[in-house]
């Protein structure tokens, strides 16, 4: 088996869980985690930066840093009202004092054009065009949307290594779908994005979207709606990394994520095959449902088989 | 106030809807071409290239202002079609293209430096600091507002960044998600709208009769179920009917239309250059008498029967949507 050239990277954590539990993770992954990269901070509604959450960030930010991983700042994915756009500001301002921040609503642009930054998954980046545009603003690292196909993916990747920027994709978790200024989480609990209590804190991977069938189709997570089915991305790892890709990303689920981690570390080592990682990652994924319809060019939700 | 009287931008999906948007006294028209650069890329609707360069004409010589919608995102590898689009555009005389890919928008105005952008909602440009970014990097004219934002939001953003004008909705489908961010359709289908154009392609939609219950499906997903005498709404995820903590709701969105006439003096308190009518699928008739109406109400007339864009609603009725702010 070859070792593949990639690093890996832990995206941000989409759910809203409690100070302890965010404890946990990042204790853990500071610990053991095999990631090279923690992307640490809110992305979804600046609503759940409550004081103890963000202690609990601060602390995790020290011990990520300690253990050696280089921790990157997301702005939220959508900016609308005045406090959201505050946060935006806020957190891409830490750049002008060395951070590594990752611009997921185009706003952050304003601010960050002409430093180093990186783009997230939420920003649109569909063809070179865009991705040069972005490169020549400053940008040094662009993780792809959840929803692009493998060629395309092989195309942009190639641009940016030729661009000598890193070039990111999501290879697990829920892909984000949708994000409204409205609070779906609360709608379901008869409450408002106003009035929530935090309500989404309860489901530590969403509230599951059921159709009248009794089929699972999508998780709310606050303000975003999420593809009920877990991305897996594994066997495709050795094409995409051969296209250019540099940065494998994982988004967390409430599970062993040091485990998740390592499945890809082996694999990208040489020590497990594609295979065997595979089968590992479903293993640790027990009952959650599967796709990799993006990728391959199917309804997102769809699962390709291996030929 | 404004010193003039906010832009009607009305819809044409055909060349006669843009005949009678003229008719009915549209000040500008946004129609697009027949293919996947265009957001409303729908079987038997919008433009040919020839079509399409005779629609700018038109309006041009009647009087309303031509704006052209290029908003999906380019292929990687290939956006030449992207390209020639924007030229044809430029060459025919467009009042404006309306774009939401930075890629293309940089190309545009590399190539065509005279032609006027707007930025689509597909961009979903919803603060001050990215119609800023917009602005400066590729000279965006005006930006047509996500439908996510109150009207004091869009007070403060119009204050913040003057020089760039604001477009906002008022009449027909309404979407409750971020415009250009969303993937529920292609989840279901393996059609994204961001690339192709298209949020629940027909091609992808079915309704199952079952005795008196009726059920729409898009690809593997059953959305909604309607019981007799209940009007079968066309199958978008958003608008879809779920089952959630196992009770069954409209969790988006309950399935009515926007209607923010009422609001139209806010929005030009509020520094808002134009008001845009949603419904390039919508035939001539629709057109018509949601322009008429429109326009009487911006020239501060009461319509003569406010009733009568009523039924060009969703069953629903009408709503002001985030607009009033009471709808988070």
């Amino acid at each position: 088996m070859t070792q593949l050239s990639a690093r890996l990277a832990l995206g941000p954590l989409l759910y809203h869980w409690s100070a302890d539990r965010r404890r946990a993770l990042y204790q853990a992954v500071a610990a053991d985690g095999p990631y090279d990269t923690v992307v640490l901070g809110e992305t979804v509604c600046a609503k759940r930066e409550t004081p103890p959450v963000m202690e609990a960030m601060a602390e995790a930010e020290v011990a990520l840093k300690a253990a050696g991983r280089a921790v990157i700042r997301p702005t939220i994915g959508l900016a609308v009202a005045e406090e959201e756009v505050t946060a935006l500001e806020t957190v891409a301002r830490t750049a002008n004092a060395g951070a590594l921040v990752e611009a997921n609503d185009v706003g952050a642009l304003a601010l960050l054009s002409g430093q180093p930054h990186q783009i997230g998954p939420m920003v649109n980046v569909y063809n070179e065009g865009t991705l040069t545009a972005l490169a020549e603003r400053g940008a040094t690292c662009v993780t792809l949307p959840w929803e692009l196909p493998m060629d395309n993916v092989v195309a942009l990747a190639g641009t940016a290594k030729r661009l000598g920027i890193d070039c990111g994709v999501t290879v697990f978790g829920r892909a984000p779908l949708a994000i409204s200024a409205r609070c779906y989480h609360a709608r379901a609990n008869g409450l408002h994005k106003a009035t929530c209590r935090l309500i989404c804190e309860q489901d530590p991977e969403g509230l599951e979207v059921e159709t009248l069938d009794g089929d699972p189709f999508m998780v709310v997570n606050g303000l975003q709606t999420q593809a009920f089915a877990v991305t897996l991305i594994v066997r495709e790892i050795p094409k995409l990394i051969e296209a250019g890709v540099t940065v494998l990303r994982v988004s967390p689920l409430d599970m062993d994520m040091v485990a998740v981690g390592n499945a890809y570390a082996d694999l990208l080592a040489g020590r497990a095959s594609v295979e065997e990682a595979e089968d590992r990652l479903l293993d640790l994924l027990e009952d959650h449902e599967v796709a990799n319809g993006f990728l391959h060019n199917a309804p997102g939700a769809d699962w390709v088989a291996a030929e | 106030m404004n010193a003039v009287p906010m832009e009607l931008v009305c819809p044409a999906g055909t060349p006669a809807a843009l005949d009678a948007a003229i008719e009915a006294g549209a000040d500008a028209v946004y129609f697009g071409f027949r293919d996947r650069t265009n957001a409303r890329n729908f079987p038997g609707l919008n433009f040919s290239p020839k079509e399409l360069a005779e629609g700018i004409e038109t309006c041009n010589a009647r009087g309303a202002r031509p704006m052209i919608a290029i908003n999906t995102y380019p292929d990687a590898s290939d956006d030449s079609l992207w390209r020639r689009n924007v030229d044809i555009c430029a060459e025919a005389g467009a009042g404006a293209v309306i774009l939401c890919d930075m890629g293309l928008a940089g190309y545009a105005t590399k190539r065509h430096p005279d032609l006027r952008l707007h930025l689509s909602v597909q961009a979903s440009a919803s603060n001050a600091p990215s119609v800023q970014f917009y602005r400066d990097a590729f000279n965006i004219r005006r930006v047509v507002l996500p439908r996510v934002m109150t009207v004091e939001q869009i007070a403060a953003l119009t204050a913040a960044v003057p020089d760039v004008e604001t477009e906002v909705f008022v009449f027909g489908g309404l979407c409750v998600m971020a415009e250009g961010r969303c993937s529920m359709s292609g989840y279901a289908t393996g059609i994204s709208p961001n690339k192709d154009g298209a949020c629940s392609p027909a091609s992808h939609v079915r309704y199952e009769e079952q005795g008196e219950i009726m059920t729409s499906r898009l690809g593997n997903f059953t959305l909604n179920r309607f019981g007799a005498g209940e009007a079968a709404g066309y199958p978008t995820p958003c608008k879809g009917r779920y089952r959630v903590q196992g009770r069954e709701m409209h969790l988006f969105e309950d399935p009515c239309s926007l209607d923010a006439t009422s609001l139209l003096p806010d929005f030009a308190r509020a520094g808002v250059t134009a008001l845009k009518v949603e419904g390039r699928q919508r035939g001539k008739a629709y057109v018509a008498q949601v322009v008429k109406s429109l326009k009487a109400a911006i020239a501060g007339q009461t319509a003569t029967d406010p009733t009568a864009t009523r039924r060009f609603m969703e069953a629903g009725g009408a709503t002001t949507g985030v607009y009033s702010g009471a709808w988070h």
